[in-house]
Formats: C-alpha cells, structure tokens, sequence
C-alpha cells in the first residue's frame, strides 16, 4: 500500500512542474513588455519601470528567473496584486472559502438528485422514467450554464420573487468572517436568526446552476455502472438465492456501481471550478472565479498568475486524493501496478 | 461523456450477402431516434447558416433606437416584422441568430478540425516513437486536462488577447488531449497486429504506417470524439463570448449576445432567452449525434 501511495504522489510531480511553466510563462508571453501593459494607459515613469523589472526579476536570464519563481512559491510567496498590493495569497484564501461552500453544496445537489435517479433509471431499464432521465440529463449536460443562470433568475427572482439575485448574504447582514463559510458563520456565530436564511436563499440559484452538469453526469454514470453491474452472474447467484429486490440492488450490486461512480465524482471536481467562474460571474458571488475573471480585466497579471496556479494545485491534489481512496476501495487496482 | 449501451434492435434484415457497410452503418444509427433527430437539427443549422443572407429577415448590425427592446410578435407591442422581437439597440434578434449560427457552425468546426490535426498527429507519434518524446506529450496532455478546461482556455486568450480567433485557439488547445490519448491508444492497439507487421516486412516507411495504414484504422472513435468536441468547442467558444473574450460586439456570436443582454434580464425577456436557446439546442443536437455515432460504430452491439 504504502508502494502505491508513493507511485501516485511522484506521479504529480511533473504535472506540478508543468503547471508552474505554465503560470512562469503566462506574464512571460504578454506582447509587449508586461510592466507597461500591466500600467495600461496610466502610464509609468522609467525609474519606476526599472524598479519593477528588479522587483519581478524581468532583468535576470530565464532560467535564473523560473528558479527564483519556484524557490517562491515553494515559500508560499505569490507575488502582490498590482491593484490591491495584497498578496496574492491571502487574497486567494479570504475568496476560496466562498467557491468551496458554492461547489460543495453544488456537489450534493447533483449526488441527492443524480444517485437515486441514475439508480432507479438502471432499474426500470427502458421505461418512460429511465427515458425521461437519460433525456433531462443529456439536455442538463448540453447545458450554456451562463445562461441557464440568467434563466432561473427570470424564472424565480423576476417572475416569482422568491430569490435574491445576486451575492453571498443580504446587505442589512455583517457576519464576521470564523470558518469562511456564510452557512456555518451566520447558523452559530451570528444572533441574527435572518441571516442564516438569507445565505441559505443566495445559495439556491447558484448551487442548482453549477450542479446541473455534474448531476447529469453523474445519474448518467451511475445507470450504466449499475447496467453493468446488474448483468453480472453473482446478482444472478444473488437472485437465485431468493434474496429481495431491494437487498440485491442496495447491498449487492450498488456497492460494486459505486468505484466508478466515485472516480467521476472526483474527475468533476475541475467540471466544478470551471462552472464556477461563469455561476459567480452570473451571480456576483465573492469567490475565486469572479477574482480570476476581474483580473484580467484590470490586466492584473501576479493575480492570474497565482490564482491559476492555486486552482491548478487544488484540482491535482483533490483528484490525487481520489486516486489514492480509489485504491482503498478496490484491492484490485492497488496489486496490478 | 459518460459510456453508456443502449439495446439498439439490428433492423438489417438477414440476408445472403452481407450489406454495404454504410448501409449496415446507417441500419444502427437509424434505429436510435436521438441521434436521427440530432442529425435531422444539424441540418437544419447547416442550412440556416448557408442560407443566412436569405433567411435574416433584417441585417444583424442595423441599429434603431427607435424600436429598440421590441417584444415578439405573439406578445403586447411586438410585430411580424420583428418575429422574435429586438435587442437594446434595436437589432432584429431573430436576423442575429441566423447570422450566429453561421459563427458558432465556423467556430465548432474550426476548433475540432485544428484540434484532431495537430492531436493526432502528436498521438501518432508518440505511439510510434515512444520513449522521451512520448512522455513529453502525454505529460503536457496531462497538464492540460489537470487545469479546468475554461480556466485554461481563459489564461491563454488572457495572453493572447481577447477576440474571436485567440477564444477559438484556446478551446483547440483544451479540447486536444482526447484526441491526443485515441490516436495512441489507438497506434499502441493497432501496432502489434499483423497487417502492421506485414506492411512494415514489405518496406513500408513510418510515415506511411502511420498515416496509410494505421490511421484509417482508428477513425471512428475519432470521429465519435469530433462530433463531442464540436459540442465542447461551441458551448465554451460561447462561454468565453459571454465573459466578454470571446467573439467581440458588434458580432452576433450566441455567447456574446447574452453577454450585451445580460443587464437587460429583468426588462425584456426574450433578448437572453433566445440565444441560449439556440446554443442549447445545436450542442443537444452535436450530443446526440455523437452518442449515436458511438453506439453505430460499438462494434459489441453488432453481436
């Protein structure tokens, strides 16, 4: 076990290297010299552009340069934010909390509504349900998210009035940022008993927007994974036995549905970040995605630059992890490399 | 997209001779109603985009702001002559969609067609020549496909600056590494099979193996992966539009028209409803069609 652990953690390190070339050469590629493009129309007196080429190292030969870019980061150092002068760090971790509460409830949208319908589908193969089913979640996965935003927004917010349009918690409410998340701070560390209604009524458009591809991707899978797993001999055995319905479905043949299901549960995790720079463009949520796109509109480079390589981190990591539980659950993977 | 099988009932008859294999091609595709309408709605965009100049009832640039946020016509105020009513600036939506259709059929085929060259080119060869050159490319798929496809695609027209061409680069370049990982796959299969070995005794060079004899054996899956791609390819061309790096106003491009939209959403319905709409149903449609071709071509069906 720990033999296969150590594979797979080796296994990232050059997809590390190569997304840090990736980010090194992002501010490298800008036509133009990147400092002046960063200045924009303000302008720069020279004294300060050559201050700034010192600063960011644009003097030394390239090399040198991704050395010094990776003795920083490897410290955590990312550089500051032109606009702000924040570093790019802290700015990352103030915003991420936001997109991780949006992306995990997103993801539990899609497992409570995606599971039991890809199940059921699989059951009732070929029936107006599973149809129905393999249809919405076709339609779901054809989805422009920025527009099926703009479309709930019409729907419920304009239309009905039952949502708020845009943000992460009604003005009237300051919660002091513990956790980062707005639905643990506002439900235990706020008196205010509306506010944690209010973050729960921002939250609902955009968890249902950014879960619509990962819950049409995953009732999708979780029908063919149970297909697959209902036309094996031991369900037959199962069945033979006289074992009920349920007991066949839910022990026997879910169980073993489960290990691939799991893996596209992990792969959706870049779907996820994806979704959430357009459902946070959409909806002005304060998280990372809407950060990265401001950006660059303001041409601030550092910010791209450390986001990207943040994100990249994140997703590696994370399906790193699910690589590593993928192995836990299935003996079988572990032994044969 | 996920695997899927679908019990498609073979409907060609047994005969004496076996069919033409189009025909037998045709005879499973058929038989699935979801690829059939699919490709029935492809056709009908093709048309609509060759025929635009035609069609549009009005230009998809004039502005008017005399009749400007025009509802549709089966609406209070609207007319036929404006049949899905007009935008802010008083451009006739219903001429802006047709004349998008043509962008977003340009940019699906386009983005897929850069994209299957140069990947499977480089697929090619790193299935043939293995070794360093073959770690060096999958390694870069790798990174490519660790990144979130539009966080990718977002720093790369970042640098290269936003507009039409630079969006339709980046999503080429996102969408590469599948036909990077078939075309391999496909040469790593393919290889060790006799015909290979037999072309190869009889002097065949590496090039002519790789492109005559082993490509033409590995097309369907990339051509089920193309039909996906340009799905892909117009949804985030689309996305990009809509964030503003993509296609720039005043072009009708889908994605950048519910971009202009957007503010409007509380006053005037129908300027963001249809163009997602459009965009929707054409990758349905390219959905559909690949799923479809898959099924066709799964030769464990035929049995």
């Amino acid at each position: 076990m720990l033999r296969f652990i150590l594979t797979r953690v080796s296994l990232i390190i050059p997809t590390f290297i190569g997304i840090t070339l990736l980010t090194f050469f992002l501010i490298r590629l800008v036509p133009g010299d990147p400092i002046e493009t960063m200045a924009g129309e303000r302008g720069i007196d020279p004294a300060r552009h050559e201050l700034l080429r010192k600063e960011y190292g644009f003097d030394r030969p390239i090399l040198v340069q991704y050395g010094i870019y990776i003795a920083r980061v490897l410290q955590g150092d990312l550089s500051k934010s032109v606009i702000t002068q924040a570093p790019v760090l802290d700015e990352f971790l103030a915003l991420f909390p936001a997109t991780i509460e949006l992306a995990v409830c997103a993801i539990l949208f899609a497992l409570v509504i995606g599971l039991p319908a890809g199940i059921l589908a699989a059951v009732r193969r070929n029936s107006i349900f599973d149809h129905g089913v393999m249809g919405i979640s076709l339609a779901g996965y054809s989805m422009p998210i920025f527009w099926w935003g703009l479309i709930l927004i019409l729907l419920f917010s304009v239309q009905f009035d039952l949502t708020p349009v845009s943000g992460r918690i009604d003005v009237l409410y300051y919660i002091e940022p513990v956790t980062g998340f707005l639905l643990i701070d506002s439900l235990f560390f706020s008196e205010d008993e509306g506010a944690f209604r209010s973050a729960l009524a921002h939250l609902i458009l955009p968890t249902i927007v950014l879960g619509t591809v990962p819950l049409a991707v995953i009732a999708r899978m979780t029908r063919s994974a149970m297909l697959e797993v209902l036309g094996e001999d031991y369900i037959r055995t199962a069945k033979a036995k006289g074992l009920s319905r349920f007991r066949i479905i839910a022990l026997h043949a879910l169980r073993n549905a489960l290990i691939p299901v799991v893996t596209v549960i992990g792969l959706q995790v870049g779907v996820l970040f994806t979704g959430a720079i357009l459902t946070e463009t959409i909806f002005s949520w304060p998280g990372v995605g809407k950060w990265l796109i401001e950006a660059i509109f303001r041409r601030d480079y550092p910010v791209l630059q450390g986001g990207v390589l943040l994100l990249g981190i994140v997703v590696m990591t994370v399906n790193l992890l699910v690589d590593l539980a993928y192995g836990l659950i299935n003996p079988r993977i572990r032994h044969t490399r | 997209m996920t695997a899927e099988t679908m019990d498609a009932p073979a409907v060609a008859a047994p005969t004496a001779t076996p069919p033409h294999p189009l025909r037998e091609f045709w005879g499973y595709f058929s038989a699935n109603h979801g690829a059939v309408a699919g490709l029935v709605v492809i056709v009908a965009v093709v048309l609509v985009a060759l025929l635009a100049d035609v069609l549009a009832p009005h230009s998809p640039y004039l502005t008017d702001t005399t009749i400007a946020l025009k509802p549709p016509f089966w609406q209070e105020g609207g007319s036929f002559t404006y049949p899905l009513g007009t935008d802010p600036i008083g451009r006739d939506i219903l001429s802006r969609l047709i004349y998008g259709a043509r962008l977003s059929l340009l940019i699906g085929i386009m983005v897929v067609a850069i994209s299957i060259m140069v990947g499977t080119v480089l697929g090619l060869v790193s299935g043939f020549f293995r070794g360093i050159i073959e770690i060096f490319i999958m390694r870069l798929m790798d990174v490519i496909l660790t990144l979130p496809s539009l966080l990718l695609a977002i720093v790369i027209v970042a640098i290269l600056g936003p507009g039409l061409m630079n969006s339709m680069l980046a999503v080429a370049l996102i969408i590469m590494p599948h036909y990077v990982r078939l075309a391999r796959a496909a040469v790593i299969s393919e290889t060790s099979k006799d015909y290979v070995t037999a072309a190869r005794v009889s002097g065949a060079g590496t090039l002519r193996l790789m492109f005559r004899e082993v490509l033409p054996n590995c097309t369907a899956p990339l051509i089920v992966q193309a039909s996906l791609g340009i799905s892909t390819a117009i949804l985030d061309a689309a996305a990009l539009g809509f964030l503003g790096l993509g296609a720039q106003p005043p072009s009708p491009e889908w994605g950048t028209m519910l971009a202009d939209a957007r503010e409007f959403v509380l006053r005037a319905w129908w300027v963001v409803t249809f163009p997602g709409l459009a965009i929707l149903i054409t990758v349905l449609a390219f959905n559909l069609l690949g799923d479809g071709l898959r099924d066709a071509f799964d030769p464990k069906l035929k049995r």
